[in-house]
This record gives structure tokens, sequence and C-alpha cells, in this order.
């Protein structure tokens, strides 16, 4: 399962979703409404999803946040999650928090050093998700792709799996991650040009990100946030 | 000045001519970003303009009297007075640093031959007084013209200083520093028309102050969840009745107005009065409560009115009405099809400003240009 091909799969089945799903209080889905009318619907709202998701990033990296602007991207976010909500029909998944959650908690510090709450709560995600390169995303300022010059690769997924870095590993932490299928998390599902995944952890660790590397995670922390790249998962401990 | 426009819609009859007068500042690409002007206050008789700049810089100009030979050209404004009002300064407990950009001027009612108005960045107020000088005293007789002392064993006579004509200087000297009492970014000052207070309000909460009392203020309205995770809302503007001391009323990010009596009670988180107009369903969007969120409130100069910006539009309401505007006039609708690359490009959370001109008919006043 190739992220490119899952994320194609994700915006079809969100398209047949939105066909199906039209209700009376989900306007934004209905194609003769004037104010969809512009833009296919289901990409309409996830390309706004993503852009709001990078501004509340953005918005939280001042040093003192513009408090209207972000309480404006946080209502404009829920209003575009609240629309992407998967239908009845989809089994309710546990999944870690949504862009609300994750927004109500960047709020709740926002008195106190927000970078660092929405640090620790990506990293919260992260032990979750095994996605804890994502503090990279957050180091990219303007435009996307080019890793911060020089800096060593943050810690990975892998790299709890690998024997490389001694600071996280615990072999205690390696029995929590048993039961749970790490695959996905192969290094060679980042690289561009690779098809398929192999379960070979020992490849991890030596791979360098490609530049590609930090808009696919982008784009893969924000399936997680919706919740449907959750689903992809064999059914496992989750949470 | 670093964009600067001007619009109007006469409340009734097309029948206002606009126009540039002036334009100050330069007009060509390369400005200083120091130089970008964030605010601009007419004084009550209109003889005054004051302009406050990113830089923290605060320019005055003043009307100069219309030529009698030339009686129907307009009064043109020419630099009065130029004071750094505000410097960049450093919060260590917070390692935060406080922007020098002014963010509002207020003037306040001429009582003297002095001038007096407050100017504010994200924290702190200043209470300013510039006064005129075109006289110098002549004739001491301890020290000579350039201000040596003389000797005192030389001095044969006494004499009488005199008062000389001598080339105007206006002078800015800072009264009162009203600081330390906002957690977040002052948006508003308004002078109270009992002229001893004045309210400061930044995203969450409203201060009352004494003109003459700088070590504290009243907290007077504080929309701060006890859970910030339920914040939802935030005060955009606020301004006092022009007549009735004990009436304010603040704007919202959700497009909502509140007005409040400070007499019902000390803390006014219950409003006497909710001004909201319905969502119209069929203009409906991702971005409806963005454009829907008010940029600033101004009472008409009667009191019976009052009028509000949001990103589209200009709303006239009458204070006896709560449930809509009287009036609504489109300002841009053309951008309404744009919506989306403006929230792309942030134009879409752009402020803008209204006032009203002198006899009540509307005027609504750009903050800057776009292209």
């Amino acid at each position: 399962m190739m992220l490119s091909k899952g994320l194609k799969r994700k915006r079809e089945e969100e398209e047949e979703e939105g066909k199906e799903a039209l209700a009376v209080d989900t306007w934004w889905l209905d194609p003769g409404h004037p104010a969809v009318a512009q833009a296919p619907p289901a990409v309409a709202s996830s390309s706004l999803f993503d852009l709001s998701v990078l501004k509340l990033h953005h918005s939280l990296r001042q040093s003192e946040p513009d408090l209207r602007h972000l309480v404006l991207v946080v209502n404009t976010l829920r209003r575009i999650q609240a629309s992407m909500a998967p239908t009845a029909a989809l089994p309710p998944v546990p999944s870690p928090p949504t862009a609300p959650g994750i927004a109500d908690n960047l709020l709740a510090s926002s008195d106190a050093a927000l970078s660092a709450s929405m640090a620790s709560l990506l990293e919260d995600l992260s032990h979750i998700e095994g996605l804890s390169q994502a503090p990279q995303p957050l180091v990219d300022e303007g435009p996307p792709g080019r890793p911060t010059g020089g800096a060593p690769p943050s810690l990975g997924a892998l790299d709890l799996l690998g024997p490389a870095t001694g600071c996280l590993l615990d072999d205690g932490l390696e029995g929590l991650f048993e039961d749970i299928d790490t695959s996905m998390y192969d290094s060679e599902l980042w690289a561009p040009a690779s098809e398929g995944h192999k379960s070979s952890p020992e490849d991890g660790p030596g791979k360098e990100e490609a530049p590609e590397l930090d808009e696919a995670e982008l784009d893969y922390l924000m399936d997680v946030l919706v919740g449907t790249q959750a689903l992809e998962r064999p059914s496992g401990p989750g949470r | 000045m670093a964009g600067a426009g001007g619009g109007g819609c006469p409340a009734g009859g097309n029948d206002l001519q606009w126009c540039f007068s002036q334009v100050k500042g330069a007009v060509d690409e390369d400005v200083a970003e120091a130089d970008v002007i964030s605010t601009v206050e007419f004084s009550h008789s209109g003889d005054l303009l004051a302009t406050g700049d990113k830089g923290g810089r605060v320019v005055i100009f003043q009307r100069e009297q219309e030529n009698k030979s030339r009686p129907h050209s307009r009064g043109e404004y020419n630099v009065y007075s130029t004071f750094q009002s505000h410097e960049p300064e450093f919060d260590y407990l917070k390692s935060l640093e406080i922007e020098e950009k002014i963010n509002k001027i207020r003037w306040l009612p001429q009582q003297g031959a002095a001038r007096f108005l407050l100017s504010t960045n994200d924290k702190t107020i200043k209470l300013w007084k510039i006064s005129e000088r075109d006289k110098r005293a002549e004739g001491y007789n301890l020290k000579d013209e350039d201000g040596r002392l003389r000797d005192p064993l030389r001095i044969t006579a006494l004499r009488v200083p005199i008062l000389k004509p001598m080339d105007l200087m206006v002078e800015a000297s800072p009264r009162r520093v009203f600081a330390n009492a906002h957690t977040y970014h002052i948006n508003s000052i308004s002078v109270n028309s009992d002229h001893e207070t004045y309210l400061s309000a930044d995203d969450l909460r409203i201060n009352l102050w004494h003109l003459e009392i700088t070590d504290r203020s009243f907290n007077i309205v504080d929309i701060k969840p006890a859970n910030m995770e339920e914040l939802t809302e935030v005060i955009t503007a606020a301004e006092f009745h022009p007549h009735q001391c004990n009436v304010l009323v603040y704007s919202s990010s959700k497009g909502t107005i509140r007005l409040c009596d400070m007499r019902s009670s000390a803390l006014c988180d219950r409003h006497s009065k909710f001004f909201e107009e319905p969502e119209d369903p069929s203009s409906r969007s991702f971005f409806s409560e963005i454009i829907s969120s008010v940029s600033d409130v101004k009472f008409s100069h009667s009191g019976r009115y009052m009028m509000t910006r949001d990103y589209l539009s200009v709303k006239v309401w009458d204070l006896n009405m709560e449930s809509r505007p009287v009036e609504t006039h489109q300002v841009h609708e053309y951008l309404r099809s744009k919506l989306c690359s403006l929230y792309e490009n942030d134009c879409i959370f752009d402020k803008f400003e209204c006032c009203w001109n002198g006899s009540d008919r509307m005027v609504e006043r750009v903050q800057y240009f776009k292209l």
C-alpha cells in the first residue's frame, strides 16, 4: 500500500461519500449550492482543511499569536472538519484527537508557551500513530520540502524500532509496539519512487528523507487527523 | 502614507463627490516597513489629523487657514508635529517582543490651548500633550542669551525679562503612561463623554481608566472562558456612547455587538442589548464567520445609531432595534466570489475602519488599498 495511492483512494472515497451523504445541514456538500458551485465539494473541503491546518500551525508559531486570527481559523477548521466527517456507515474509530481537539488543546495553552504545547501534542500523536517525524513539518518555513540544512533527521518511527538512537529506546518500548503492524512506517514508504512496502525495519535508520518527504508527512498527518488513515490499518489497539 | 484611501456612501442620495485632496508620504512601492501607517484619527474639529505608524511614530497634520483669496480651495494639511510615541519593548517574563506599532489614536476634547491625545500599541497606552510655543523670554538677569551663567559680581542692574516672538515650535510631551493592564493585544481605546475616564479593549477584556490615575484600572468586561479550549469569540472593537457616560458597546469576531450599561453592575459581562443579524442561508460558506467579524464600531454623533464594519459591508444599526441593521451597504461585493483566494492569502483577515461625518451622513474609510 503506497502512500500516494492511499491518498488518491481517500479522495475518491470522499467524493462518493459526499454524493451519498447530502443532507439539509450539509449544504457545503451540495454541488447545486451557489457557495460550492466553483469546485468539486470533496476537493474543496479537503484542500481547505489542509490550508486551515497550515494556517493554524503558522499562527501558533508566532511568539504571540493573534488571538482573533487563531479563533477564526479554528472555527473555520471546525466547520470544514464537520463537513468532512465520515458518515454513519463507517465504524466508529477510536481516533487520535481530531483537528478541533488539537485546536482546543492548543487554545487551552495559549496563555503559556503555545509552541511547546503543540509540540508535545504532536508528540503524543506521534506516539500513538508512530509518526514522530511530526516536528519536521513545523520547522518548515515558507516553501515546503527543503529539510533544514544540515540538521540530522528528527527521531523517526523507524528509530524506535532500530538500534540507532539510545535516548528513546527501551526494550519495554518495543514491547509496546509488538501488536501494532508497523510495516506501514517502513522508511521505504517515504521514498517517492518506491512501490509497496516491505517489512524490513533494518532498512529504516539508514535512509535520509527526501525533500518530498515533508509534504508527504504533512499529508499523512492530516489524514490521521481526519481519521481516515486510521481506518486503513488492521484493527488493533489503534487508540 | 503607505497606502491610504477613501470611499464614501452617503446615507441616502448620491450627491457627494469624492476625490483625493492630498496624498502625503511616499507614493512609490519602496516604503520602509516602519513607515507603514497603522492608524489615523481626526481631531473633533477636524483641524488636526493624527497618524500612527508601525515604527511607533505619531505624525500630526494641521489644516492651514483657508486662504481668503481662494475661498473655494480646501484647506491643505501640513505637518504640525512628529514624535516617537512608543518604542519596541521586551517582556522578559514571557520572553516576547512588544511591537511599537501604534494601533489606535484618540483625541481628547479640547479644553485649553494645548491638545491631548491617547495613543496605544499592543500593551501600553500613553497620554500626550501637544502644545505650541511661539514666544520666548529674553533678558534674564542671572544668565545671558546662550544660557551661560553670568558672574554675579558683574551684575549691576536688574531688568525684567520680556517675551519675544519666535518661530512656532510644537512640543509633544508624554503626560501619562498606562501600562501593564492588558494580557492580550489592545485593539481599541475610547474616551468617555465625562472627559475623565476612558476604556481600553483587548481580545478578551475591557478596562476602564481614569485619565489621572495610571497605576490601576477597572476591568468591566471579561469574556475569557475558564477553560481556554472553549474560546470561540474575541472582542474586536469597543466604544463609549457619545453622551451617556454609562453606556458602551463592543463588537465580536462573530459579528455581534453588545451594548453594556455600567450602572447595572460593576462587571458588564451581561449585556443590556445584543445586536446580531441572522445569517442569510443563501450566502453561507465556510467563510461566513470570518467575513462577519466586525472590525470597527462607531456611534453616530447623535448617539441614536451605530455603524459597524465587517469584511464586505457597512451596517447602520438603530440602538432601539437589535434584530437587524436599518441599513446595509455592500462595500466590495465583487470580492464575495473570491473568498477562497482571499482566505488563502490571508487578506480575508484584514480589518477596516469606518466613521461618520459631521452631519451623521455615513462615511466609510478604507484602511488600505489592495490591488
